[in-house]
This record gives structure tokens, sequence and C-alpha cells, in this order.
């Protein structure tokens, strides 16, 4: 995907904040959270552990149903856990209810309180607090300025856009200045133009602010673009935590690899392991080295990129196959090959051009640190 | 360490037990003391009555109106049998049972008349283009907000001999003279269907609103006329709004009061002028009483088969 | 050009439907016209006038009744509008608990049973309470009248209710209002279409009542219909055409501004 490709350059790494003394914004440990009665009981987080840094922008990534929203739930308050601690800054909230814990939260439907204007909608959190009337106006000014919607004050929220109310909801969480700020898929109803426009948006904001954000996404491409660091989740279980970068080159988890971008799986066996080295066998007989993290099976799954891998005429390599599709996708093109044992492998190229066609023999490559042990 | 750990964990988890507990306390008692007064209020005036009704038709009528406290199921036998004042023997006494029966039967009849007017007219709204429906269900629903006894009052003056009916026949020569409509059970039939229509076309309109366009398109592709696709398409998917339409019009119909007290004239009696009488110039309550009570178990039996119905249907497509 | 095909056409509905348009409106119509005729009688037609209107307002009887049946169904819609709405608040948008089908019973009883049912069981207990305490008055009908108010109330209210979602309440929870706070801030402002289209079915229920209040009245104690009844029974005179046109105006009043509030509610 041309996107996933240069993800990365859009941001710097401004991470290294893990210094070690450093208290973290929120610590979850061992939340567990079930939804319904004995007979269809939906476990909704299975024992979830993560640690948020301050000042991070932190995602949790994973598709619906995956328990995302609920974690979220959970730290604001919406929610009781059926067991587990949540702390803020290193105190535990997880007892108290939504309006004595210093977060705010940006909805998904950006949840704006239709009966009054879009000032009193961001000075409602001040007033909650019991700031009085001078100081609170000056501050939804502030607010206003900040998501550039100083004209718009004494509309109604339903006179606006979906691009304005999402940041009118933005500025209305921001406003009291929370520990922590949690966004449950802000931007999921906008059109394709004005997400990436309020993503760059978002970024802005928290770099201003320097308010840690924990921010709720189905979407990979998301995630990559704007994380300092991206928690993977399914069926209630966090797989993976980690950069952007390392969650793509290193997934660990085959899940993670499928659902973060486009990859290649192939079924291997290991043949023997030396050296903390891993010699895999796979399709077509040909041999793999991979670093040995301790994995214990076998057989195990070994992923490739597609642009991380080669094709030449048949010949030059043992993973050969017929191009069964060639698919030009704007900014390069997916070569489809049909490998001798039935296994689809895709190949990216840059261009248009491949000089291949349908049915030609081709033979797939790829460098040995392309390649990737992933666990079931 | 590890001992240091495991207490924050206890503590921790007391204290969310303790959130726990307490969020649901302060749940049950706001939804309790929310519901208190509407409860205490029907409870009181609304179901205590029923229960006085209910002892009061198991005593002896008082001299006066009221009763007399002393038990008897006169009432009840009074309902369906006459006692002989020379000796003592009882004989079915069909006037009561007359009255009952003309009830069940006018009730039924205009539930009928009613769904035979209702369906079209709701089909006719819901296949009306859906900005224009709610004007339309405005204006069937409109009649059912205004006053009862004023409608009544309004039919009463169209149907009587010197009303716009006869006057037109008359001067247009069809009748010699007025066909008497006013005071027979016509009329009740009459008034019953005018005051209780709107009851028959919302439930129905309900379910035809959702009457699904393709259903219809399928039918006509595979053949069926337009009779066809009313018969094996429309009626059956419109079958729980039936249903309803006519329960909401047999139970207020079986109890009405003002339609044949001012269209019937008081003549042609139904259950509920029977039972007023009682509490007014008859002054026998425990009668009254033990009329009503049989009166609402009708109405039980009609709510309890649309229930268990509706609960069939809703357990066949689900 | 063809006419198209319509699918949805079956023969003779809409001629079944505009008969029952006719003959819902027709009786009306024709009372409301002949409360402006200039005679005695009721069918043929010599001048327009307000003669009628105004011996009504002259009528002393007409106006305690006026004076009666507003003071009753002010009273009773705002109590059963204020009970409904806390009703309504216990029993929506909440997770099935136990008691809450048997309150969404009791609440609805007094729509379940006939009406003459609960007229008389109503005239025996306030005849039972009047005999033991000795109190009488206009309290008595007040009740009555409360009592099936609330759950014509209840319904749009409800109603309301379900449909707004609890995001906007836990957005206010969020944003540190407590839960008192929540629910004056933000529920109720949020309800108060309901509550007004609640208020006015009880009102128009409340007004428009006749065998409840025929039963439970105590002496002196007319409202307009009951006043109207008794005139029927006495003779048909122009006159309750006139009163009778004053209450249907009211009552189509305040179920249309129902009606405004319900659209305004959806959009």
């Amino acid at each position: 995907m041309p996107v996933t490709q240069n993800m990365n350059q859009l941001k710097p790494t401004v991470l290294a904040k893990n210094d070690a003394d450093e208290v973290p914004a929120i610590s979850v440990q061992g939340l567990v959270k079930t939804f319904g009665h004995s007979s269809n009981q939906i476990t909704a987080l299975d024992d979830v552990s993560i640690d948020i840094q301050q000042n991070e922008f932190f995602t949790l990534l994973g598709p619906s149903g995956c328990g995302k929203t609920t974690l979220l739930r959970l730290i604001a308050g919406f929610e009781l856990p059926d067991s587990g601690t949540v702390l803020l800054h290193g105190e535990g909230i997880e007892h108290l209810p939504p309006h004595m814990r210093p977060v705010n939260t940006v909805f998904q439907s950006y949840a704006l309180f239709p009966h009054i204007s879009v000032a009193d909608n961001i000075g409602f959190g001040l007033r909650m607090l019991g700031w009085d009337k001078a100081k609170i106006t000056n501050a939804v000014e502030k607010m206003l300025d900040m998501v550039r919607l100083s004209d718009l004050a004494n509309r109604q929220p339903d006179q606006l856009s979906g691009g304005q109310q999402q940041r009118v909801a933005l500025a209305r969480a921001l406003a009291p200045a929370p520990r922590v700020l949690l966004l449950d898929e802000p931007l999921a109803a906008l059109d394709l133009k004005l997400r990436k426009e309020m993503q760059i948006e978002l970024k802005r904001l928290q770099d201003q602010t320097g308010i840690t954000f924990v921010f709720v996404t189905h979407d990979q491409e998301e995630a990559l673009t704007m994380s300092d660091r991206i928690a993977v989740m399914s069926a209630g279980r966090v797989l993976q935590v980690g950069q952007p970068k390392e969650i793509y080159n290193a997934p660990e988890h085959r899940f993670v690899a499928d659902f973060i971008g486009d990859i290649n799986v192939l079924p291997g066996q290991v043949k023997h392991r030396q050296n903390g080295k891993l010699v895999v066998m796979i399709a077509g007989g040909s041999e793999v080295h991979l670093p040995d993290d301790g994995i214990q099976s076998d057989s195990l799954f070994v992923a490739v990129r597609p642009e991380k891998a080669t094709l030449a005429k048949s010949g030059t390599g043992a993973l050969s196959g017929v191009v069964n599709n060639i698919v030009f996708f704007g900014s390069g093109t997916n070569i489809h090959v049909s490998l001798s044992d039935g296994v689809d492998f895709v190949v990216q190229t840059q261009g248009s051009e491949t000089g291949l066609s349908l049915g030609d023999a081709v033979s797939v490559n790829f460098a040995d640190s392309a390649a990737k042990v992933l666990r079931n | 360490m590890a001992s240091t750990d495991q207490d924050i964990s206890l503590s921790a988890s007391e204290t969310l037990a303790h959130a726990r507990r307490v969020d649901a306390q302060r749940k049950t008692r706001a939804r309790w003391i929310l519901l208190s007064p509407a409860l205490i209020l029907i409870g009181l005036f609304g179901l205590m009555p029923l229960s006085i009704t209910l002892v009061y038709s198991f005593l002896k009528p008082g001299s006066f109106g009221g009763v007399e406290w002393v038990f008897s199921l006169d009432a009840y036998i009074q309902f369906i049998a006459q006692r002989d004042i020379f000796d003592d023997t009882l004989s079915v006494n069909w006037s009561y049972l007359s009255i009952f029966s003309r009830s069940i039967g006018l009730s039924l009849g205009a539930t009928i008349g009613a769904l035979i007017l209702g369906f079209p007219t709701a089909y006719f709204i819901a296949s009306k283009p859906a900005d224009q429906r709610n004007f339309w269900l405005f204006l069937i629903t409109l009649p059912f907000w205004t006053n009862l006894l004023i409608r009544t009052y309004a039919m009463l003056l169209i149907i009587r001999d010197q009303g716009v009916i006869n006057t037109g026949l008359m001067s247009l020569g069809i009748t010699e003279a007025p066909i008497e409509i006013l005071y027979t059970d016509t009329a009740v039939f009459i008034g019953l269907i005018y005051s209780y229509l709107p009851f028959m076309v919302l439930p129905l309109y309900a379910s035809l609103e959702k009457l699904d366009l393709r259903l219809i398109e399928a039918a006509y592709d595979l053949y069926a006329s337009r009779f066809r696709v009313l018969t094996n398409v429309i009626l059956p998917l419109a079958k729980p709004g039936i249903v309803a339409g006519c329960i909401l019009v047999f139970i207020p119909g079986l109890g009405a009061y003002i339609t044949p007290e001012l269209l019937g004239g008081g003549k042609k009696l139904m259950i509920g002028n029977l039972i007023a009488i009682q509490f007014g110039s008859s002054r026998n309550w425990p009668f009254g009483s033990a009329a009503a009570l049989i009166l609402m178990a009708v109405v039980m039996v009609a709510l309890l088969l649309y229930v268990r119905h509706s609960a069939k249907e809703g357990h066949s497509h689900g | 050009m063809a006419k198209r095909y319509d699918l949805r056409r079956q023969p003779g509905f809409s001629q079944i439907a505009w008969f029952c348009i006719f003959m819902l409106y027709a009786p009306i119509l024709m009372l409301v016209l002949f409360s402006f005729n200039d005679n005695r009688s009721v069918v043929k037609w010599t001048e327009f006038s307000f003669r009628w209107y105004t011996e009504a307002f002259a009528n002393d009887g007409i106006r305690a009744a006026a004076v009666t049946s507003l003071k009753l169904a002010l009273v009773a819609s705002v109590f059963g509008t204020i009970f409904a709405t806390m009703a309504a608040l216990a029993t929506t948008r909440t997770r099935p608990y136990r008691g809450m089908n048997l309150a969404y019973a009791i609440i609805n009883q007094p729509l379940m049973i006939p009406e003459i049912v609960t007229a008389i069981a109503s005239l025996s207990l306030f005849a039972l309470i009047k005999q033991i305490t000795g109190v009488t008055g206009i309290g008595y009908l007040m009740l009555a009248h409360t009592v099936f108010c609330v759950p014509f109330a209840y319904m749009p209210i409800r109603a309301r209710l379900e449909d707004m979602t609890l995001t906007l309440e836990q957005a206010a929870a969020d944003l540190y209002a407590s839960p008192i706070r929540v629910f004056w801030e933000v529920t109720f402002p949020l309800l108060i279409p309901g509550v007004v289209s609640g208020a006015m079915l009880a009102f128009v229920v409340s007004l428009d009542d006749v065998i409840i209040t025929l039963m439970v009245a105590g002496p002196g104690e007319t409202t307009l219909p009951i006043f109207i009844l008794g005139a029927i029974r006495r003779g048909i005179t122009p006159e309750i055409n006139a009163v009778s046109t004053i209450l249907l105006a009211v009552s189509i009043l305040l179920v249309a501004v129902f009606f405004l509030f319900q659209r305004k509610t959806k959009k």
C-alpha cells in the first residue's frame, strides 16, 4: 500500500519518553470486564495490562468488538471493571464515577449538547468545575481560537458541519485541561479528506497542549500515522504494544501482521536450530534463516511484506510460481504469484510497468531479514 | 515487595466492590423514589377501587345506594337467574344476559365494520409519499383526541329524524317519512364505528407502513393479480396490526357508555349503561359491581388471547 | 403517456379512505356550522350569528362548568405529568430490574380497564372514604383525573426518553457534572418536548372526560362535558353546539401543539 510505505516519514521519532522514574499517565493492570449473564456472557476485556506514558499519543487499535472501546470506557468511568486497577498518574481511579475523574472523552458521535451554543458546550466542563464566569469566557475564547472556530461561538451544534462539530467536541474535552484525553474513534464519521486534515490537527493539538492522548481506532493507517505507540487488540486481549515501526516491521503475532498492512504468510517447518538461529523450510523447499526468539513449536508461519520481496524470471530462486494477476493501484503494482504449492504470494513493485504478463513463470526472492516469524 | 503488591491489589478490589455496591444501591434507591408517586397514586386510587368493587359484588345492596355489609351471592345470581317471589325458585333471567350478548354482538359488529373501513384507509395512508403520511395520520387521529361526547352528539344531530340525512332523503323524495335510525341498534353500531375507527387505523397503519414494497413487486413478478397480492401478501403481513386494531376497538366498544346512552336513547342498553344505572337510579351497587367485574373478565380474556397470540407470532418470527 | 402501473394501488381503497375522512369530519363540521346559525333550528340555515356564543357566555352554569373543567384539567395534568416524568425516568434506558414490569403494568393499569369500571370503582372507594372521614369536595375528582392522566402523559415522555441516547448524559458526567446536575443540565432540557406533549395529552384527556367525572362528581361539581350531557338530555339547542365548538377548539389546539412538538422532536 502506498500510504503505509512512507507513513513513518510523516512523523519524526519523538518518543523515548520512557524514563523509568516517570509515572505512567495511565496504567491499567489486569483489567477484566464481562457483559451479560452466565448463559450468554461476553468477555470484553480479558486480563488487559498496559502502561501509557505521559504526553504520549497512544492508540488502541483493533477490529470492532476487540474491547478497545470498553477499555476506554473503563478509563473514563462509564463502566466499572470486574477486576483490575486503573491508575492515573499512580492513583487508583477504577472505582470513581466519571465526574470525579480528571480525564475527558471525545465521543465517536461527538455528543455535543444540542440545546446549548457552541461556546456553552466548550465551557460546560469548566462551569461544572465551578469556575467563575469571566474565567470561563476567557478560557472558552482561547479554546475556540485553538480549534479555529471563533466566529461560530454562538451557533447551535446542529448548525455546524461534521468537521466543525468534531473540533467543538475536541475543544470541549480539552477545555478543563484533563490529565488524559480519551478519543473514541473520533474521525470515523468524517470523509477521507476531512479525516486527513483532522489527523494533522489532532497531532498539532497534542503537541500544543502536551496532554496524553489515548486514541481508539480500527483504522490501521490512521494508527500508524498518528501514534507514538500502538496497542493492537483482539478478542479482549492486547497482542502487541510498540512504536508504529515495530508493529509494522516486526509483528509478533499472525493477527497483528494480517491486521496491519498487506502481508504474505507462508507456512513453514523448523529444520534445525543453531547459534540462536532458526532454519525454516518454507513452501517449495527453500530455506530461510531467522533469529530464534524462543518459539517452541516446529511448525510456524513466516511473514513477508509485499514491498520487501522481488521477482525474477524463473530459474533463479526456489520459490517459483506463475503470475495469476497484476493489479495496478496508482503508485505501484501488485503482482500476484501462484506458488507451486498453491499459496498466493503478492509482490509489490514501483510504477506501472512490470514487464510481466499473466502466465509468466517467475520466482520470488526476499532477504532473510525481510522475513519474520509469527506466533499463531 | 511481593506482599505489598498483594496488599495494594486486595484493597483496590475492595474499593472496587464497594464502588459497585454503592452504585447499585444509588440506582435502586433513585429508581424507586422516582416510581413511588405514580405507583402509590395508581395503587391507592386505581387498584384499590377495583378490590372494593370485588368486595361490594359479594354484599347486599343498601336501601339508599351503597351496600349492606352482609355476604351474598345475589348479585351474581341475579345476572343469570331470577328468584320467584312466591316460592323462591330460580329460573333463567334473559334480560341481563341479552344486554350482555347485545353488547358483545354490537361491539364485535363494530369491530368488523371498523376493520372493513379502516384497513383500506390505513393502506391508503401507507401508500402515500412518506412526507404526506404524517398529515393524513394527523387527520385520522385528530377526532380521537376530541371529545367523544361531542362527537357522539354531532352524530346524533346527523342521524335523527330531523337530521341532515333524513331531511335530505325526504326533500329528494326518496322517502316519505324519516327512516328511523336514532334509538336503534343500527345507531349504536354506527356510533361505535364512528367513535373507535381511529383505534383501528393506527395499528393497521403501523404494520402496513413497514410493509416492504419489494415483497409486493416479487408477488407481481410471480404472476399474482392485484387481488392475490392483497390476500396472499399484504393481509398476512398486516396480521399483527389487524389483531391489535380489533382488540383496540372491541374492548372500549364493549364497555361503551356514551354511545348507547345518546344514540340508543337509554332503550337499547349496553353493559356500560346497565352498570351505570345500578349506581344511579337502580341503587343496586353490588349488582353493578358484579356486572362491572364480569365486563372486566371478558376484557381480560380478550387481552390475554391477544398477548398469547402476539407472543406466539413473535416467537415464530424470531 | 402511459400511466405507470402503480403496484401499491388496490381498487376502491382510496374511495373508502375518503369516505372515512368524510364520516369522521362531516358530523363535527355540521355541529360547528350550526353553532353559528341565527335560529333555534340545528337543521335549517338562516343567518350567520354569534348569538348562541353570547348566550353561552352569559350562562352562569356554563361559566362555572368551564372554570371547574379548567381547574380540574390543570391540577390533574400538572401532577399527572410530574409523576409520569418521574416514572418514565425510572423505567427507560435501564437494564430490566426486578419489579420493572410490574411497575409498568401498574402505571398503565388505568388504560387497561374499561372506563365505566374505573368510574364505578372510584365512586365506591370515594363513597366509603366520604362516609368514614366526612370529607367532601372536588379533591376526589382531582385524584380520579390525575390517576388516568399519568399513563397518557407517560406515553410521549417515555417515547422521548427512549429516543435519547445515554451518550449525552455520559458526556456531561465526563465533564464533571454530578448525577443531579446531569439531570438538570442535560436530561431535563432535552426531555422538555416529551414533557410538554405529555402534559397536553393529559390536559385534553382530563378536559374531555365524561364517565369517571359523571360518577365521581359531587353535587355542584359540574364540568363542561357533564353540563353538555345534561343539556342534551333536556333537549337539543344550538347553545350546546356553541359550547361544544369551544371545547372542540380547545382540544384541537392543544393536540395540534402536541403534534408540532412531536415533529420538532423527530428532526
